[in-house]
């Protein structure tokens, strides 16, 4: 499917690079030196047990939060505030119900973009998104599925360089989850971008992620903040069949890693 | 699995705050009518709802029908001197008296202009001081303990200094109208924005927009239905103190015929005077409930 047209197509995905993040709420340390690279166009996947600091992580590449130490570079230039080289999309929708569908798109437009460049490009990523024929919708008028697709339009419309996901798919139902998966490959061979994304579900970090990075705490001492325990480079190329015996054993490692047996035991 | 993260931690409460808060503040105000009418029944199958609905607008429609009855039966029957009540006869004949000589057009729109001026001056002025104080922290700080202790003087007593540094002129009457209106819209408008979902103000910030921006593409949109409730409170306290300022000192207005029909023993036209008040009151009450209709519908 490619449905970008070159014309306005500019950006680019965009590398991001953190060194020795570290965030303290109140002297809690959440973050403990996670030091990562992410290629341009990479997919990552985030995965770590709930409340582990993957979300922190998100704010701090999408500026909305800093480091306590440490520092993150999209495309070598650091982070220093809410970076619009990122865009963010959130578990829940986040659309303002008194615009349309197509106008809370236009909400994520790059200030000083032309009304009519703009729409057209709104009208682009909806068509892309399969909401075509809902943008004059409201959201509340809409499926749950539905509002986070325009949630995703509206963090694509900027040609983000960089797209941090935090758990997109996690509040839709599972067959929705499946179908959203495919619609963000989709996305992201028709628009250029590197997408980082939290997920809890490591068939989905499977499915999506040129790698799966597990965040957590070391057993041996805890209370010292989440780092990274793992990255796992996913064999093969998308689309990957979801059936794939070779990833089985990958997902059990990663399960394991957070701390969940495939057999249950009895000791 | 509940999914909470640290970073969830630290940001404010969101939703809910608001429309309690509004509660809270009309019932303050002995006044429920906010919002109230906005919401039709729905659980009514479609095709007994119009007649329901019917029957309900029809009976509020039975009280004022049994007290002009009783009333006109007690005059009729002379049960109260016609000097304590004048019997509704009378009262038309008053109304068609002053309307023949255009006093009471003259009497009317004079009222209805202080009012109007007081409650646009009011308004904006509490739209302002609510943005500032429910929006920044600092505005806040600084603002709303003042405001408070400003709030709290009883309206009317500001009167004496009112009189004394602007004079008793139209200036005083819409300065102590606007002062009645200011603080409902303050009131509403501060509480209502200190609760706008903190999640669609991060996603603005997100999104790169200004602070102004942030203002007027999400923060205001947001609290609407709040702003609407505030202003028919402050319409509610407009004529209230409409009375107030033109009982005192005036030569002109719905408040000055009242004394002035008092000061005659004119008890007829005292009759229509509130009469009047209450069809002006309740017409412009009215006028911005269908407004609220339509905000409603429009953004929420």
């Amino acid at each position: 499917m490619s449905i970008a047209s070159p014309a306005l197509s500019t950006a680019a995905a965009l590398g991001v690079s953190l060194s020795g993040v570290s965030r303290v709420f109140d002297s809690k340390v959440v973050l403990r030196d996670v030091d990562l690279t992410v290629a341009p166009g990479e997919i990552i996947a985030l995965i770590g047990a709930s409340g582990c600091g993957k979300s922190t992580l998100l704010r701090q590449i999408s500026g909305l939060d800093l480091p306590s130490s440490g520092a993150i570079a999209i495309n070598g230039e650091r982070v220093t505030g809410i970076d619009l080289r990122c865009s963010v999309g959130f578990q829940e929708p986040r659309l303002l119900p008194w615009r349309t569908l197509e106008q809370n798109a236009l909400l994520g437009l790059p200030r000083g973009t032309a009304k009519s460049e703009g729409q057209e490009r709104v009208r682009e990523l909806l068509r892309l998104v399969g909401l075509a024929d809902a943008s004059s919708l409201r959201p509340r008028q809409v499926s749950g599925g539905m509002a986070q697709r325009a949630s995703l339009a509206r963090a694509l419309a900027r040609r983000p360089g960089v797209l941090v996901l935090d758990e997109p798919f996690g509040a839709l139902d599972a067959l929705t989850r499946l179908q959203m998966q495919d619609l963000l490959l989709d996305v992201h061979a028709a628009e250029p971008t590197t997408i980082i994304l939290v997920t809890h579900d490591v068939d989905e970090a499977l499915y999506l992620a040129d790698r799966v990075v597990l965040l957590g705490t070391d057993p041996a001492a805890p209370g010292s903040g989440a780092s990274i325990r793992s990255i796992t480079a996913v064999p093969g190329s998308r689309p990957r069949d979801r059936g794939d015996a070779t990833l089985a054993h990958l997902r059990a490692e990663l399960l394991e890693g957070l701390g969940v047996h495939t057999h249950h035991s009895n000791h | 699995m509940p999914n909470r993260t640290i970073a969830e931690a630290p940001a404010p409460e969101t939703g809910a705050g608001a429309p309690a808060s509004l509660h809270q503040y009309s019932s303050t105000y002995g006044y429920s009518a906010a919002g109230s009418e906005a919401t039709p029944p729905v659980e009514a199958p479609v095709g007994s709802r119009r007649s329901t609905r019917g029957w309900l607008i029809s009976a509020g429609v039975v009280l004022p029908v049994l007290l002009f009855a009783a009333w006109w039966t007690i005059s009729a029957l002379a049960l109260v001197p016609e000097h304590r009540l004048p019997s509704p006869a009378s009262v038309l004949e008053a109304a068609v008296e002053l309307g023949s000589n255009g006093t009471l057009l003259t009497h009317i729109a004079i009222s209805t202009q202080r009012v109007l001026i007081g409650f646009a001056a009011g308004s904006l002025i509490g739209l302002a001081l609510g943005a500032l104080v429910g929006l920044s922290k600092w505005g806040s700080a600084f603002l709303s303990p003042t405001v408070g202790a400003f709030r709290a003087v009883p309206s009317l007593a500001w009167v004496p200094l009112l009189v004394l540094y602007v004079g008793i002129n139209e200036d005083s009457k819409v300065a102590l109208i606007a002062i009645g209106a200011l603080f409902p819209v303050y009131t509403t408008v501060a509480g209502a924005l200190r609760h706008v979902d903190a999640h669609l103000v991060e996603l603005g910030r997100a999104y790169g927009l200004s602070r102004w921006e942030l203002l007027t593409q999400v923060q205001l949109p947001a609290v609407v239905p709040s702003i609407v409730s505030g202003l028919r409170l402050a319409l509610a306290q407009a004529w209230l103190f409409l009375v107030a300022a033109e009982l005192i000192a005036s030569s002109m207005g719905l408040g000055f015929l009242l004394v002035d029909s008092q000061n005659n023993g004119r008890v007829d036209r005292m009759f229509l005077t509130i009469i009047l008040l209450g069809i002006l009151g309740k017409t412009t009450d009215a006028l911005i409930g269908l407004l609220e209709k339509y905000l409603l519908k429009r953004w929420s």
